[in-house]
């Protein structure tokens, strides 16, 4: 039924940490134009998670295909794959508190070795690759480990200033346990000197924030002859534990 | 020194960007046979109980603009008021209702349609009841952080004027930002990113 109905964890119903506005992008990043129109002016109303906010749907294992995490292999043809660097992203999602998180909808989206994306708002020069969609998904683990194989994606110039490029990145969507831990972020790859230049990475005001979304290399965990390894964890927001929690009515 | 609390920090927010569709509804952007269907796509079937309702949403930028590349997520309690939720602990909702949807707003029109049921009310920390009311999560080209707002309804006077949330606005010349307007079996919903009229969103 849940995703932590495998397990024997109770089901939490704590409130979610306050979000900590400071540490991710502000609405309105002008060195990223289009925010400019797109951001709101006027106070957030703040409160406390109601159970709208806690709440969220859960996602079974059993809606994967088997070739949702392989993207070198779920858009080509049969006995072909896509061009470019192999590698592995693999990774855990933890909440604040440190706590692996099972059952968390991953969905990854990332333009092809070349850095075009198969969409028809792109019209970048570098071709499609008949091989690579460009999509795929996965669901952690009981100890919110996951893992997708790939090729690592090209940077692309992007209309912005007169002569932005976007480093490396892959787009993933987070979906936590609750509604309110719902995240869109990108990953970027260690080394790349093009993250310090990009505005949409670097409307993140502190270094150290943006580095936590820059995968490392990790040896490790590639497989020889194959494909490299990135590492990628990814943090949710934590959730306060009920025990002291006035109860619903009801309850 | 005192010890180290030993959190982590949330990882930070990304913009969506303009391809959000591949990731999230490869099948509306044509790319076939990855997904059998997009995610969401569809929130109720025969046996779902409750009030059949459409939703039509857009999402308009500080010139007034309709978006025409933003995603919309849903999520809302069943008819009796009961979310389909692990953190539910009040009873088992409706097993034919999910209660979250997910729509691309059109590439011509901007238009966002759901085909859902009208929630039932869910009680507020204090046990108050809250009004009817769908959470929404709207992502985009130039949105850094998913924007989260709430959809109540215009034939809910009463509910919503006794609504613990509604009620904590300041300026209530801002309350009709957050309820859509009944046309027949549809609501409308217009959400405004900036300007006089922009929608009210939340810090949650
Ligand atoms: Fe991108």
């Amino acid at each position: 039924m849940s995703a932590e109905s495998g397990s024997n964890r109770r089901p939490e119903t704590g409130a979610f940490f306050q979000r900590d506005r400071t540490w991710h992008p502000p609405a309105l990043t002008p060195n990223y134009k289009t925010s400019i129109l797109r951001s709101p002016q006027k106070a957030l109303l703040a409160f406390d998670n109601t159970l709208s906010e806690i709440s969220g749907p859960v996602f079974g294992h059993a809606m994967l295909g088997e070739l949702d995490a392989d993207l070198i292999h779920n858009f080509a043809r049969p006995g072909e794959s896509a061009l470019g660097e192999r590698i592995i992203v693999h990774g855990r999602v933890l909440d604040e508190r440190g706590a692996g998180m099972p059952g968390v909808l991953l969905e990854f989206w990332q333009a092809n070795a070349g850095g075009r994306y198969r969409h028809k708002k792109d019209g970048y020069l570098a071709p499609l690759d008949p091989n690579f969609g460009g999509c795929g998904r996965a669901i952690t683990g009981e100890d919110g480990g996951y893992a997708f194989r790939t090729v690592k994606p090209g940077p692309y110039p992007w209309p912005n200033g007169p002569n932005d490029w976007r480093p490396s990145h892959i787009h993933f969507s987070v979906f936590g346990h609750g509604f309110a831990q719902r995240l869109i972020t990108q990953m970027y790859f260690e080394g790349d000197p093009l993250i310090w230049h990009c505005p949409i990475a670097r409307g993140i005001p502190d270094k150290a924030a943006i580095e936590t979304l820059i995968a490392a290399l990790d040896m490790q965990a590639t497989i020889p002859f194959d494909a490299r390894a990135y590492k990628f964890d990814i943090v949710l927001r934590g959730r306060r534990s009920s025990l002291f929690e006035n109860r619903l009515e009801g309850n | 020194m005192a010890q180290s609390l030993d959190r982590l920090k949330e990882s930070p927010s990304q913009t969506a960007g303009p391809y959000v569709h591949i990731g999230l509804t490869p099948n509306f952007c044509g790319i076939g046979g990855v997904y059998a269907t997009d995610l969401g796509a569809t929130m109720v079937n025969d046996k779902t109980r409750g009030e059949r309702i459409g939703l039509r949403i857009r999402v308009l930028d500080g010139t007034g603009t309709t978006l025409k590349d933003a995603l919309i997520e849903i999520w809302q309690a069943d008819a009796d008021g009961l979310y389909n939720s692990p953190a539910e602990m009040r009873g088992a909702a409706d097993p034919n209702f999910l209660g979250w949807g997910r729509c691309p707003t059109d590439m011509e029109t901007g238009l966002c349609t759901f085909e859902t049921i009208k929630p039932g009310r869910v009680p507020f920390r204090d046990g108050r009841l809250m009004a009817p009311h769908i959470t929404l999560w709207i992502v985009a080209r130039g949105i850094n952080l998913g924007l989260h707002t709430r959809l109540y309804f215009s034939d809910e006077e009463k509910a919503n004027a006794e609504d613990p949330i509604l009620a904590r606005l300041e300026h209530r010349v801002r309350v009709p930002t957050l309820i859509a307007e009944r046309k027949s079996d549809t609501y409308v919903f217009d959400v405004h990113l900036q300007g006089e009229k922009e929608t009210v969103f939340f810090d949650s």
